[in-house]
């Protein structure tokens, strides 16, 4: 029996998306007819020969998971970190079955039991009881192993009095408890869990927390563990999987892989999604195609030091060079307030005439702002006719330094008390 | 320690050993059915009993008394419609419960794994535990006209079967399309309607012209309720052979048609549904 309890090699789900077609196309009634005809004739189609239905004109293929590889030990806990949309959903499902992979395989020494969501299958106008047995028979337990462990469950779950009410006359914290109880008395090799600890209040919370940790450190069970919460993920996790965008990122110590989940939030995304955003006001003319910010050795970056230099890299693209251009940078802080901006009318930044493609870089000198996330707007201007706006161009972080050469700075915390950061000192008279 | 290896393709190959590994599953999702069928209900399981027979009652009156159709052989018509209406009412429950369970278990599918096929099989047996239980009127019926069923009576967990699974077929098909298009949910209470007064329940399928019984016995039901009948009623109502074969291949193939849908469909219910 090899140590290692989960392998995954080249792993990989597609998903089929249908999108309309472009509305116009169709102007005429009976191109419209005849369009839906067809569209029935080929639904119909693949009705009957069992093919899976896809609604919309085209398709596209969009690749959730790609080339996964890695391999998880056991008696790991293993924390999943990403953004929304990077594939840790989907991974989950792949490897609790409940979805078939496209490529690749995965080899699993044991058995799996997943706790996607709390309290999966209860039916409310059924007792604490009868869900207890329903309950843990969809999450693979025996019958006779529920019946062992139901005094445990019952007391864990804090509900001995209303064992015979029917869940639909839980409180919401009892329903959870006693979800989680069920959940927590699984003995699978393998317990995969996502995000379910939002849930219920902290006091119960911690004493999950708790439940896992000795599922893995006493039992030497493994764990895969999906949460947005990093602290959790920290406390409970050795190892961490980095996903982005359905690739794998990193797998490595959790301290690794949180650092460069914070540190690579933007990757090459924002490039792109400035060129094609589509939610953009101006005239049009002239183009925003990116926004990267750089430190000062060049480096692509969005996690910035207290009082380091920002640059500020702006490409765009017209069809005729710009007579009288202005741009503005305007920074906001995650509650929509406005910090600061860069103006370059007032700092009389550009020439009078650009050419038709090109990159402006603004400096930002010794951003002393206080750690936290912040967001860029920009607009473009010729002859001051606003050309092209984008709200929420990019963003980026500010992260703690050594600014006041103590040792110590303001967090995330003081942002609602503090923006910016002055260099200062303090006397004393007696 | 069993190893589990996910890869694609991998689930069809171990289908029916996995099927068998999750019958607790089943045994507990019936159970679930069952007890909460008639919950919050006053005369709760009086239903399964009441539907039926208030329905005989009316066919008996219409068809008996106001048009006038013969009865089998010289059993009391009563009692040749609920011979029917008994199988009719399990293919008919048994239908519309297992074509609208995968939707009625949507969280249970996109968030644990198991063999799918289980939830509509499930449903199954809630319709036979209503079909047991008003089995029972049926002989309080036969004491009341004082009728001795022949040794064909034994021969009814047969036609039970037959019974369910004329409705598996096309409720497997029918569950599978209704996760993607909730169309057939409106289908379903219309065809059962439908077939209620296309099948020989209201009537006995002696009434049909010979030359149109074998067409006749193109409806699953029609080989299933004469099967009954047959059963029940003993010589006074025959079993028309070709036609009965007829429906049985018709009830094979509708369930081999309905178990290969289900299995191709199965795959995308998680992504769909």
């Amino acid at each position: 029996m090899s140590d290692v309890v989960i392998k995954s090699e080249n792993l990989g789900k597609k998903y089929t998306i249908g999108h309309r077609a472009k509305n116009g196309r169709y102007v005429a009634l009976r191109d419209v007819l005849v369009h839906n005809a067809k569209n029935l004739w080929h639904k119909t189609k693949d009705l009957v020969s069992g093919k899976p239905i896809i609604q919309g004109d085209t398709t596209e293929e969009v690749w959730a998971l790609k080339d996964l590889n890695f391999e998880i030990k056991r008696g790991e806990a293993v924390g999943i970190i990403g953004r929304n949309g990077a594939g840790k959903s989907t991974l989950l499902k792949l490897l609790s079955r409940i979805t078939e992979p496209t490529t690749g395989r995965v080899t699993i020494d044991g058995r799996v039991a997943s706790l996607l969501e709390v309290g999966t299958g209860f039916h409310p106008e059924l007792t604490g009881r009868e869900n207890i047995y329903l309950n843990g028979t969809i999450l693979g337990m025996t019958r006779a192993e529920i019946r062992r462990k139901f005094d445990e469950i019952v007391a864990f779950a804090e509900i001995e009095k209303y064992l015979d009410t029917p869940v639909k006359r839980y409180s919401s914290g009892m329903y959870v408890r006693l979800a989680f109880a069920v959940a927590a008395h699984l003995e699978p090799e393998i317990l995969v869990v996502d995000e379910v600890l939002a849930v219920g209040d902290s006091e119960f919370q911690k004493k999950c927390l708790g439940k896992m940790d000795d599922v893995t450190k006493q039992q030497g069970r493994t764990v895969l563990f999906v949460s947005h919460n990093l602290t959790s993920i920290e406390n409970l996790c050795k190892t961490g999987i980095v996903l982005s965008k359905g690739n794998l990122l990193l797998t490595g110590s959790v301290d690794k892989a949180i650092s460069s989940y914070i540190r690579m939030f933007i990757d090459h995304e924002n490039e792109t999604e400035v060129r094609y955003r589509k939610d953009r006001k101006g005239e049009g003319k002239v183009r925003l195609t990116s926004i990267d910010l750089e430190d000062e050795n060049s480096h692509k970056n969005i996690a910035f030091p207290i009082g380091s230099d920002i640059f500020f890299k702006i490409n765009y693209e017209t069809s005729a060079p710009i007579k009288n251009p202005r741009i503005i940078l305007g920074i906001y802080d995650f509650m929509n307030i406005g910090i600061t901006r860069f103006d370059t009318d007032i700092t009389m930044g550009l020439p009078f005439s650009i050419p038709n493609k090109g990159t402006i870089i603004c400096r930002a000198r010794n951003a002393s702002l206080t750690p936290g996330r912040y967001y860029v707007n920009i607009a473009f201007f010729s002859n001051n006719v606003l050309e092209d706006y984008l709200t929420e161009a990019t963003f980026f972080n500010i992260i703690g330094s050594n600014y006041f050469n103590t040792g110590r700075t303001f967090n995330e915390n003081d942002s609602k008390l503090t923006k910016i950061l002055l260099e200062h000192d303090w006397k004393y008279y007696a | 320690m069993s190893k589990i290896i996910i890869e694609p393709g991998r689930t069809e190959k171990n289908y029916w050993a996995d099927l068998w590994r999750y019958r607790e599953l089943f045994i507990i999702l019936s159970w679930r059915d069952l007890s909460v069928r008639y919950k919050q209900t006053i005369i709760g399981i009086l239903w399964a009993i009441l539907r039926p027979f208030l329905t005989m009652v009316v066919f008996t009156v219409i068809f008996s008394r106001i048009a006038k159709l013969p009865s089998d052989g010289n059993a009391p018509y009563a009692l040749m419609v609920f011979a029917a209406m008994l199988p009719w009412s399990l293919f008919a429950n048994s239908l519309a419960e297992s074509s609208n369970s995968l939707i009625d278990n949507t969280n249970l599918i996109s968030k644990v794994y198991f063999p799918r096929l289980i939830i509509p099989a499930a449903t199954l047996i809630t319709a036979l535990v209503d079909f047991l239980i008003s089995f029972v009127i049926l002989v309080a019926m036969m004491i009341y006209y004082q009728f001795m069923p022949g040794w064909q009576i034994v021969l009814i967990p047969f036609f039970i079967i037959l019974a369910l699974m004329a409705s598996l077929g096309p409720g497997l098909w029918i569950t599978a399309l209704n996760v993607k298009y909730r169309d057939f949910r409106y289908v379903i209470p219309f065809l059962v309607q439908c077939g209620l007064y296309v099948s020989p329940v209201g009537f006995s399928s002696n009434v049909v012209p010979d030359k149109w019984r074998l067409l006749y016995s193109l409806n699953p039901m029609v080989g299933v309720i004469d099967g009954f009948r047959w059963c029940i009623l003993g010589g006074n109502s025959p079993i028309y052979l070709p036609g009965f074969f007829l429906s049985l291949a018709i009830i094979a193939s509708f369930l081999w048609l309905g178990v290969s849908r289900f299995r191709k469909m199965e795959k995308t219910f998680t992504d769909i549904i």
